[in-house]
């Protein structure tokens, strides 16, 4: 069956206050970014599922911004569903994200009109 | 034998030329292209009327086969403008060497031009922001390459003095070339005394936003030794693609030209021991030591403390980018083909005070996208073949 439009499916998610990625019930692997197939298996079955929210810093760098502007930290998740996204690990000096940590997602504006996933520690590990 | 040692120096370069590097202020970037398309084409001492394969990639002209046909005034028999990035160069060679042993065509031309440093004032990216990536502004390149950085560091304990070093190696080659843009003394201190730009890299670990052009001129072999030059012969030559936002590329640490080298030494019959000298696109710091571990030249997790051995600096036992590189002899914003002007001109000895005496095997290597696409080609002296 042909997938409803992936990306602003995704969108349209988080607009409504939801992180949804898809996943695949026949090669059980999660998917991300939205697609029409899942990449290398093929699979036509993607169905939209919430993940866990919860990932671990998989690398990370620091937009350095003229002052006054602030810093921005830029890294790659990998939530522990198995796929990376890029994104920002918030609510901590963007010098001090480091690989490994623990983060957990949440929805906030974008810097157009749509809403993002950003991370911030998990302060529950 | 497989059909990939088939090919092995069934072609050859035989024009090569630069224009424009460092600043062309004036110039549009056709211009300088094809200015550096005759000054190859008089180097190999043929006619612009004798180029029937044109092979391109512009900054932003996605038409740029069709733009430069019409600019020389010829009508090509193949005309391919395929976009990879700063590696386009290399899989046109490796285009290139099919469709003239094929007998499509009979002499290549594989051309590029660039204003930006003049012309636009920054690098001119030809990518489509992801809807994925873009809302979180990644100030790309470098962010992304930034992010392999960080991972390499993380996995391998790399260092930031270590990533200065190739920018330092990269200096004192370039010192050693009159056509180098940025020349002078630099110490692993003074790039580390640079402005962070996105972590781990500073400014020195970033390449050049310059103008210039470059062009080559392939032919079959059987023609190439008739020619003004002596003949550069193409061994092997091999692309691989993986991925395009770096968040898709599996292992940080691993990029294509793992396969890329992979494939284009077995075509050459060659192995990494063997080459002379390495030309790659070195548009970060970080991008030398991840290829030379990919290419095997050292192995991975190594590169590291194999480019601040002094391995790769004029003395040592591994010339890369004898020409400068990207950091520091020019980069106008898709730097591939430049890789393989300086091999060329390395196995044709006309190097200068960076010579590598008795170089007879080089590696050209490009990179294009954020890591994505690579692209390896090996040539030869022509008593390799």
């Amino acid at each position: 069956m042909t997938q409803a439009p992936p990306t602003a499916t995704y969108f349209k998610s988080l607009a409504d206050g939801k992180f949804m990625i898809q996943r695949s019930p026949s090669t059980g692997e999660w998917v991300f970014y939205p697609r029409m197939i899942a990449p290398r298996t093929g699979a036509v079955d993607l169905e939209w599922a919430e993940p866990s929210g919860l990932g671990t810093v998989y690398a990370t760098t620091v937009k350095r911004m003229k002052p006054p502007a602030e810093n921005v930290n830029v890294a790659i998740v990998e939530l522990d569903e198995g796929p990376r996204l890029m994104t920002h690990v918030q609510s901590m000096p963007a010098e001090d994200v480091f690989i490994g940590l623990r983060v957990r997602a949440r929805i906030v504006d974008g810097p157009d009109d749509g809403k993002i996933v950003v991370f911030e520690p998990d302060s529950a590990e | 034998m497989t059909r990939g040692s088939q090919l092995r120096g069934k072609t050859a370069f035989v024009g090569a030329a630069t224009f424009g590097c460092g600043e062309a202020p004036g110039y549009t970037s056709i211009e300088i292209a094809a200015e550096a398309a005759r000054l190859a084409i008089a180097d190999a001492g043929l006619k612009t009327s004798d180029m029937d394969g044109l092979f391109i990639c512009m900054p932003n002209d996605f038409l740029a086969g069709l733009t430069i046909a019409e600019y020389l005034g010829i009508r090509p028999r193949m005309t391919n403008s395929s976009r990879t990035g700063g590696s386009a160069f290399l899989t046109h060679a490796e285009w290139a060497m099919l469709a003239l042993d094929a007998g499509l065509i009979d002499y290549a031309l594989i051309c590029y031009g660039s204003n930006q440093r003049t012309g636009a004032g920054k690098l001119v990216a030809a990518q489509v922001p992801s809807p994925f990536e873009a809302p979180y502004r990644p100030n790309n390149p470098v962010a992304s390459y930034a992010l392999a950085a960080s991972r390499h560091m993380y996995e391998y304990g790399t260092t930031s003095e270590q990533l200065a070093s190739v920018a330092v190696a990269a200096r004192q080659w370039a010192n050693l070339n009159p056509d180098a843009f940025r020349q002078g003394p630099l110490s692993i201190e003074d790039v580390l005394a640079t402005r962070m730009v996105s972590d781990p890299l500073h400014a020195a670990d970033c390449c050049l936003i310059t103008d210039g052009g470059a062009a080559v001129v392939m032919t079959r072999a059987d023609r190439a030794k008739d020619l003004r030059q002596t003949p550069v012969a193409l061994l092997g030559a091999a692309s691989a693609t993986w991925h395009i936002e770096i968040a898709q590329l599996a292992d940080l640490t691993v990029s294509a030209a793992q396969e890329s080298g992979r494939r284009a030494f077995a075509q050459a019959g060659v192995s990494p021991a063997e080459i002379d000298v390495v030309n790659l696109y070195d548009a970060f710091t970080i991008n030398t030591i991840m290829f030379l571990e990919d290419l095997g030249f050292c192995a991975k997790g190594e590169g590291g403390p194999f480019v601040a051995s002094g391995a790769i600096a004029p003395g040592g036992s591994l010339p890369v980018n004898t020409n400068g590189g990207g950091l520091s002899f020019c980069h106008p914003g898709m730097y591939g083909l430049f890789t393989m002007i300086e091999s060329i001109r390395q196995l044709r000895g006309e190097a200068g005070d960076r010579q590598i005496a008795g170089a007879k095997l080089a590696l050209a290597h490009g990179n294009g996208g954020t890591l994505s696409s690579q692209a390896t080609c090996i040539l030869g002296v022509p008593d390799t073949v």
